[in-house]
């Protein structure tokens, strides 16, 4: 039998840069409630949100990560052509194939890097940077762009007013790389497909085919009802929670870290509430900084956490070399946790 | 042992104060959760999820949603405490 020679990756793998894109158009409460029977006070006190970003034509998903991921780039102080594989998680990109993240590798730069979509809902950044490290170690890229992305705008119901100020628009993005010690730490992931009903999309596209026409749903004005984000609050909610914290913890004692040594905390951005809560479950010392980014950004899924860590450093909250628990959850259901040191 | 009747609400206050703010006093059998006491739907998780641990009883989200009252959720964990 012929030998086959292995590829030589690095002995671990670091966040080395991070970058963000928000949408210019800013949302503030005042806009939702022109659609749904609700408050100001109401939305802020269910979800801490005040304002998110909606972005317009030119916003794409591609353009929006290329934006973002220029600035992680620039922030890793290396040049594309070094980045070897791009790894975008979305939900709301409206083009099954082929994958957007090769526009993105092409657009950012990237000399034919390998590039690839991935489906994990809220923990798709944790699922990619769970690939990226294991692709650096393993040796079949020495850069990985990783890009979180969601338009959630576009699958929003603004008639729902359970759901209606939930969603954001934005891009996080990541470059991971080489490190001779570990600064991500294992990786606690994975999903509860029995549960995979608690958030979901209204309805598969096929049911829009001509010939399905009597199941398109109409809204009030008579227009074609676009499929949206639907979730069972209450059951999300003890779940991201009390089952999350689990989780959260678990990643910390994976990686032999006490809450003492813990700089930040930065979960999903889905809702202040279950912040708030998770916060209180796991018993987070006071010194830790906890990423309230979802305030002015909303849910953007995939996004939150690269936007979240993004704007703690922008604005000093965190410092490079911090150690940060990320958690990510949501649609599937999944999750995915992890301590980082930041880049 | 099983909680009394009285051990309920006294509990079911005591997590209602704690998770709410709510005085305790005004924790009585017959007031709503959401339209008397202000608990809205993602508290009344925290306070089910307190209720579970403290009178050692598992209440299924689907069952969540049929306890109006004080008086419901007592009577629940009196049926199903074990």
């Amino acid at each position: 039998m012929a030998k086959i020679r292995a590829a030589k990756g690095a002995p671990y793998a670091r966040i080395m840069g991070v970058g963000g894109y928000r949408p210019t158009r800013v949302v503030p409460n005042e806009v939702i409630l022109e659609r749904i029977d609700s408050s100001d006070e109401w939305i802020r006190s269910r979800s801490g949100i005040a304002t998110r970003h909606w972005a317009n034509d030119e916003e794409t998903v591609s353009a929006m990560s290329v934006e973002a991921a220029g600035k992680a780039i620039a922030d890793a102080g290396i040049s594309p052509e070094q980045v070897g594989a791009v790894v975008v998680s979305t939900v709301s990109h409206f083009a099954q194939t082929p994958a957007v993240a090769t526009e993105i590798a092409d657009k950012v730069g990237t000399r034919k890097a390998a590039a690839f979509d991935i489906s994990a809902g809220c923990a798709g950044f944790g699922y990619g940077l769970t690939l990226a490290k294991g692709m650096i170690v393993e040796g079949s890229a020495e850069y990985v762009l990783v890009i979180g992305v969601e338009r959630l705008s576009d699958l929003t119901d603004l008639d729902d007013r359970s759901t209606a100020f939930l969603f954001g628009d934005g891009a996080g993005a990541v470059v991971v790389g080489p490190a001779t010690e570990p600064h991500i730490g294992p990786s606690v992931w994975g999903s509860e497909g029995d549960k995979s009903e608690t958030i979901k999309q209204t309805l598969p596209w096929t049911d829009y085919r001509v010939g399905d026409v009597a199941h398109i749903p109409l809204n009030a004005r008579g227009e074609v009802k676009f499929p949206a984000l639907t979730q069972e609050g209450q059951a999300v909610f003890r779940w991201a929670v009390y089952e999350m914290a689990k989780v959260a913890q678990q990643a910390l004692d994976a990686a032999g870290i006490s809450a003492a040594d813990l700089d930040v905390f930065i979960p999903h951005q889905a809702n202040m509430r279950i912040i708030d809560s998770m916060v209180k479950t796991l018993k987070l010392p006071e010194h830790v900084t906890v990423a309230r980014d979802v305030e002015h950004t909303g849910n953007t899924s995939a996004a939150s956490i690269p936007l979240a860590m993004e704007r703690l450093l922008a604005t000093g909250e965190a410092k490079s070399g911090d150690t940060a628990l990320v958690i990510g959850f949501g649609a599937g259901l999944v999750y995915a946790a992890t301590v980082v040191t930041l880049p | 042992m099983a909680a009394t009747q009285k051990e309920i609400v006294d509990g079911l206050a005591e997590i209602v104060n704690e998770i709410a703010g709510i005085p305790v006093e005004d924790v009585q059998l017959d007031k709503s959760f959401t339209d008397d006491l202000d608990v809205d739907s993602l508290s009344m998780v925290e306070v089910v999820v307190a209720a579970e641990e403290r009178f050692d009883v598992k209440i299924p989200d689907d069952d969540v949603k049929n306890l109006k009252t004080v008086g419901d959720a007592t009577e629940y964990i009196l049926k199903h405490q074990s």
